[in-house]
């Protein structure tokens, strides 16, 4: 546990340097940056603003997978937050639109985490019933049509921007400072990666482990309603059946990638996000070299086995030697 | 608690909804519409075989659905572009399907990682694959697939009971047969039910793994064929998210997703519930397809709190003794 600690976050740095590096090679204006309009355009602002909706739902993902738990709900909340966001805009302001957007993931989130906490289900099984009928939900608010709109204020929040920096970008970074202001400016991280560790010992040591538990599906149900927000903010439009679809999987594989286990316990808000820039950098590069955007899956697979098999408890050090005995789980 | 009042419950929802879509609707209760029901769902009915399997011995296979398509752009191909007999290409792809899923399975094992990372990852693997081999939809002309398109049993009442439709059914009894009375299937449930005490029992873990995810592959692959049959073409996006509608017809089979418990039979209930909804749906007409998803979720729902009420019924009388978890 401790050897971790000084090295943590250094494999994600250097996987990011590297698949910046290939970029370049592959397209050699990737680092071109040019100011038009007062926005910053170039291909590294693309890929900060496409990443950003999958590091707006690993934001809340993290913290739901720190408690042993999964939320495979995420890509069906933003699809039903779209649809209420697009299906308002026109006719009433931001405000508004924001909080019924929101308040809707609140509720999905609220939904989930009853699942979970009180009726104690897997957390696979309680959020795979939102995930198959969320998106039933959301094609019932658009009435099964494309929805779209043309409210300024709106389409400001997916194509805007701020001292240059696109809105989508500033409103990720101020997510990930306010969550990370949240959970580590107090005990809650600590008592949220005890309940992952062990939640029963957690409990008896005192802490809320129902509640935490609530409150990160909560937290992951409102990050995906913002992100299904911006996502329908940048087309102008909801489509409630292609909006985040199997977006929840780049979620998860972001958390992974960023070293938070699927066992729960210790986990890293920003190396979650550097994860799904990760994801994002890859899937950038690979339209830029020209290759099909299939090949995205392909690569995903090997990075995902990749990631998977430094972590694995069998493949412990950095030497990749095989431990003649599991280590004790102290 | 032997696994039998949820399947009991998920037939008397499927024999109760059946009755009142015949009562709304006559023309539901006749052995051509009930032919349809098995001839639409057969791919259905035969990857969720495999699934239950899975799901029995408490991992779960996300790659189900890119494996079908890989294997009907895989047939299509070979049929038509590389000039393979159609039977030697089906071989070939049941050979490939079924080394996929042993992989998977050896990677869950070997690694000690959890199955729904690595499904998934295989989940991308085979679509991807699909989509390099190619990304438009092969239409297949081989003589054999209108031969067997044609094949239909008559069922008294002008229904048809296809030949897809026969190989599901024929699945499904050897899927129950082989886990009810094989020493492989008690396996099965004693891997969910406890997988340490399992192996402290003698049963062969890593090599159960293995084989348990080599089954779901190669029943997905068989489904991809008769997908293939179904469609008379190969296309890398079809069945897209199939695994969500397997996991779902599972689930309300009346299999517990923590493993230990289930059934092939109320699995294939569950597919004919899911089929059912969607017939009525057609029938309807004026109701949209995403009622669909609402309806299925609302069932997931309500099998799932049943299961969460039994498991705790069950354990009442022990609950002092029962505190050892995982």
């Amino acid at each position: 546990m401790t050897a971790l600690l000084p090295r943590r976050g250094l494999a994600q740095i250097l996987a990011l340097i590297v698949i910046l590096a290939v970029d370049r090679v592959v397209s050699p204006q990737f680092f071109d940056l040019r100011l038009q309009d007062g926005r910053l355009f170039g291909s590294l602002i693309d890929v900060l603003n496409r990443g950003t909706p999958v590091a707006l739902l690993s934001l809340g993902m993290v913290l739901v997978i720190a408690t042993r738990g999964i939320d495979l709900s995420v890509g069906a909340v933003m699809a039903i937050s779209g649809a209420i966001a697009a299906s308002l805009a026109d006719s009433h302001g931001l405000p508004v639109v924001l909080a019924a957007a929101l308040g809707a993931g609140l509720v999905c989130g609220l939904w989930n985490g009853f699942l979970v906490s009180v009726l104690g289900m897997q957390p696979i099984v309680a959020t795979l019933i939102l995930m198959v009928a969320g998106r039933g939900i959301a094609q019932l608010i658009t009435e099964g049509r494309i929805v779209t709109f043309s409210s300024p204020d709106l389409v400001w929040l997916g194509n805007g921007s701020i001292l240059g920096v696109p809105v989508p970008v500033a409103i990720a970074l101020g997510m990930l400072i306010l969550t990370g202001a949240v959970v580590r400016g107090s005990a809650l991280g600590l008592l949220i990666e005890a309940t992952g560790g062990n939640a029963r010992a957690s409990e008896l040591a005192g802490v809320g482990t129902r509640a935490m538990i609530l409150a990160v599906y909560v937290w992951c149900g409102v990050c995906a309603a913002l992100a299904g927000v911006i996502a329908a903010a940048d087309i102008m439009g909801a489509d409630a059946n292609n909006a985040g679809l199997w977006l929840e999987l780049d979620a998860i594989l972001a958390v992974v990638i960023g070293g938070t286990s699927l066992f729960g316990g210790r986990f890293s808000l920003v190396l979650a996000v550097l994860g799904a820039l990760i994801i994002q950098t890859m899937n950038t590069g690979i339209l830029l070299s020209g290759y099909p955007p299939e090949f995205n899956l392909l690569v995903k697979a090997v990075v995902v086995l990749t990631v998977l098999l430094l972590q694995s408890p069998k493949l412990s050090g950095f030497s990749g030697i095989m431990p003649p005995l599991r280590r004790a789980k102290a | 608690m032997k696994g039998l009042p949820p399947v009991v419950i998920t037939a008397i929802v499927l024999v109760l909804g059946f009755a009142l879509c015949a009562m709304q609707f006559p023309n539901i209760a006749s052995t051509r519409v009930v032919g349809n029901l098995l001839t639409d769902n057969a791919f259905l009915g035969i990857v969720a075989t495999g699934m239950t399997f899975v799901i029995i011995s408490g991992g779960i296979d996300l790659s189900v659905g890119s494996v079908i398509g890989f294997t009907t752009v895989f047939v299509a191909l070979a049929i038509e572009r590389w000039g393979v007999p159609p039977l030697v290409a089906f071989v070939a792809i049941l050979v490939l399907s079924a080394g996929f899923g042993a992989a998977m399975g050896a990677v869950i094992h070997v690694f000690d990682l959890p199955p729904f990372i690595v499904t998934l990852a295989g989940m991308f693997l085979a679509r991807g694959a699909s989509f390099l081999l190619s990304t438009e939809s092969v239409p297949i002309s081989a003589p054999i697939y209108s031969t067997v398109s044609d094949f239909a049993l008559r069922l008294p009442g002008g229904g048809r009971l296809t030949a897809i439709a026969i190989i599901m059914l024929a699945i499904v009894i050897g899927g129950a047969l082989l886990l009810t009375f094989t020493r492989f299937g008690a396996n099965v449930y004693a891997l969910g039910g406890n997988r340490v005490a399992a192996n402290l029992m003698g049963v062969a873990v890593g090599r159960m793994t293995v084989r348990i995810y080599m089954l779901s592959s190669l029943l997905a692959g068989i489904a991809g064929i008769v997908f293939s049959f179904y469609t008379s073409a190969g296309y890398s996006l079809s069945a897209v998210g199939v695994e969500l509608d397997t996991i779902a017809a599972v689930v309300i089979g009346g299999t517990l997703l923590t493993g230990g418990q289930g059934s092939v039979i109320g699995t294939f209930l569950g597919v004919l519930i899911q089929g059912l909804i969607q017939t009525y749906i057609n029938f309807d007409g004026t109701l949209s397809s995403w009622w669909t998803k609402i309806a299925t979720g609302v069932l997931l729902f309500a099998f799932i709190a049943l299961q969460q009420a039994l498991v705790a019924l069950a354990r009442r009388p022990v609950a002092k003794s029962a505190g050892a978890a995982s």
